[in-house]
């Protein structure tokens, strides 16, 4: 195990260079940023005072390094309003965070037993609308789907709120809105495994002993088809964050998404380097946990 | 077979029969995309005020002058819908093309050499992979300009890492294979046995996969121009037009629902479509 956690930790890190590194490129790549950050209009004086506060008068391999080190540091640098970085993205971080696991349970919830009834019930009506599901759901962009259920739930009906508000029921939209997405790969996952997983020798040793087709299915099937939908969860949560850049902004979510959008708009940028650099860490860091607990509930990855 | 079992199989499809049903549509929005020009009704970009936010023809005050009505300016939304088709179809086969190139020779690169190559290439992809794209495409495109290149540059990578990894997989199982250890004996160079015996091979798993990349591609572009970092506007794309007719959901919902629809029907052709390449092409897949 030490191994295989040293290795994969140092991939991790690799990951987290890289991305600073890109980012670091990324808003250098026009040759001058405080152009970006200012007006065409701004005089020129104000442009290299800017330039100087931000370090941009340095020369290329000095500003990364500062970068960098700050990074170690934890250090994302200040805000143009003053505040440092890190502490505005702290404070929205719950918001997204908390949404994301809202739609990571709305996806298991629709998509686990949509996945279980086709594989029990293959090549049925059951698989075919499940199928069809699946299909659909990777056909429909969060944000009008988040805008549709808005006009739905919330002009016609009235049931759900528009927009962000403390109580528990304006959490059910937005995380259906993100987590439809990937009802489909979680229902195709957690088929494909269970029909492997019926056609073992155990099941049908199960199935022989004359056990009812229920606890068959239950007990035995589900324990093992249940482990590659693990894995996929880290993925899905990472792609939730990416979903929640758009869905944020319809609901006017307090999180990092509707941050970053609004630090675009804001031409705020470095709360907008700051956001990619926490959203890649943050996607980084579930991965790295999903692997090493998949390792550990599999011995054959470890020694792989 | 229930008999339920086998018209919802033929009303589906999971079978190896040409998926009419996706590919009539997908012909009708490429012809209405490609043919904007001369089928649209109205100019996409035409503004009259004295004409904004008409209904759709089936409602009440509607007329086929303006089939699916018009936008807060008075622009003509099926119009607009043509156009924006042809910027999404546009942006989508570059992507597609440009990251498809790259991205089919790495994997190809990287399965037959394997070694240092091989784990360099696919660092590189994992790293790729690994970063949210909606977020560093919105970060670029900010940087580099709300152009056409700008996108279709910063989306192309995600396509080759996405196309490096798969084609990866199957070059390496295919390099081990007698046919390959042949045609090295009888001298033939790297080169020619990776164009001529091991890229043929990969060629379904090319097409299955840039087919359902088109898909996410629509889907991504649609959002970045959602978010107001697609192409520049006034050019009317569908992600555009459905954040234009955000604050009017409540009550002219028509704004953001047909250009969602165009994006949905679209995007679903073109995965259905690929579902089904998958199955003819790779029938061990059939039933996953």
């Amino acid at each position: 195990m030490g191994r295989y956690l040293a290795s994969r930790l140092l991939q991790a890190l690799l990951g987290l260079i890289f991305i600073s590194t890109l980012v670091f490129f990324l808003v250098r790549l026009t040759g001058d940023p405080a152009r970006i950050l200012m007006s065409d209009f701004a005089p020129l004086e104000l442009r290299e005072q800017l330039a100087e506060r931000l370090g941009l008068d340095r020369p290329l391999y000095e500003q990364y390094f500062s970068y960098m080190s700050g990074l170690v540091r934890l250090d994302l640098g200040d805000s143009f309003n003053g505040q440092p970085v890190l502490d505005i993205l702290l404070a929205r971080l719950p918001a997204t965070a908390s949404l994301a696991l809202a739609a990571l349970v709305v996806a298991i919830i629709l998509g686990l037993p949509l996945g279980i009834l086709s594989a029990v019930y293959r090549g049925s009506a059951i698989d075919m609308f499940s199928r069809s599901v699946a299909l659909f759901g990777q056909s429909v962009p969060a944000f009008w789907l988040a805008i549709m259920l808005v006009l739905i739930f919330s002009v016609i009906l009235r049931i759900f709120p528009v927009a962000f508000g403390t109580g528990p029921e304006s959490y059910v939209l937005p995380s259906i809105a993100i987590g439809w997405a990937a009802v489909a790969g979680i229902a195709r996952l957690v088929r494909s495994s269970m029909l492997d997983v019926l056609d073992s020798d155990y099941v049908r040793m199960a199935r022989a002993k004359g056990l009812p087709p229920h606890v068959v299915v239950v007990k035995h099937a589900f324990r093992s088809a249940i482990i590659p939908v693990l894995t996929f969860s880290g993925l899905v949560i990472g792609s939730f964050l990416n979903g929640s850049v758009v869905v944020e902004t319809v609901f006017a979510w307090p999180g990092l998404g509707k941050l970053t959008m609004d630090a675009v708009n804001g031409r705020d940028f470095p709360v907008v380097q700051g956001a990619v650099i926490m959203i890649a860490v943050f996607f980084i860091t579930i991965n790295l946990i999903v692997d090493l607990l998949y390792a550990y509930l599999d011995p054959r990855i470890r020694y792989g | 077979m229930h008999a339920a079992a086998v018209r919802a199989r033929s009303l589906i499809g999971s079978t190896r029969r040409l998926p009419i049903v996706p590919l009539l549509i997908l012909a009708l929005l490429v012809i209405g995309a490609v043919f904007a020009d001369v089928l649209a009704p109205h100019e996409p970009l035409q503004v009259e005020l004295t004409n904004a936010l008409q209904p759709p023809f089936y409602h009440e005050g509607g007329s086929l002058e303006h089939p699916l009505g018009t936008d807060e300016l008075g622009r003509d939304i099926l119009s607009r819908l043509m156009h924006g088709g042809r910027v999404s179809l546009l942006l989508a086969l570059s992507v597609i093309v440009l990251g498809g190139v790259v991205g089919v020779a790495l994997g190809l690169i990287s399965g037959y050499a394997g070694g240092l190559t091989d784990s360099i290439i696919q660092r590189a992809v994992e790293a790729v992979l690994s970063l949210p794209t909606i977020m560093v495409a919105l970060v670029f495109v900010f940087v580099m300009g709300q152009t056409y290149a700008s996108i279709i540059l910063i989306l192309s990578p995600f396509v080759a890492a996405e196309l490096a990894r798969m084609v990866r997989g199957e070059a390496l199982s295919i390099r081990r294979t007698n046919y390959v250890a042949l045609a090295r004996v009888a001298g033939a160079s790297h080169l020619r046995v990776i164009v001529h015996h091991i890229l043929p091979n990969v060629a379904g798993t090319i097409i299955v996969v840039a087919t359902l990349q088109v898909g996410a591609l629509i889907l991504v572009e649609a959002s970045l121009s959602f978010l107001g970092v697609g192409v520049p506007p006034p050019t009317p794309a569908w992600g555009l037009m459905i954040d234009g007719g955000r604050e009017y959901v409540a009550t002219k919902y028509w704004l953001s629902l047909f250009p969602g629809l165009a994006i949905v029907l679209t995007v679903l052709s073109i995965n259905w479509i690929g579902d089904w390449l998958r199955n003819v092409l790779d029938p061990k897949q059939q039933m996953l």
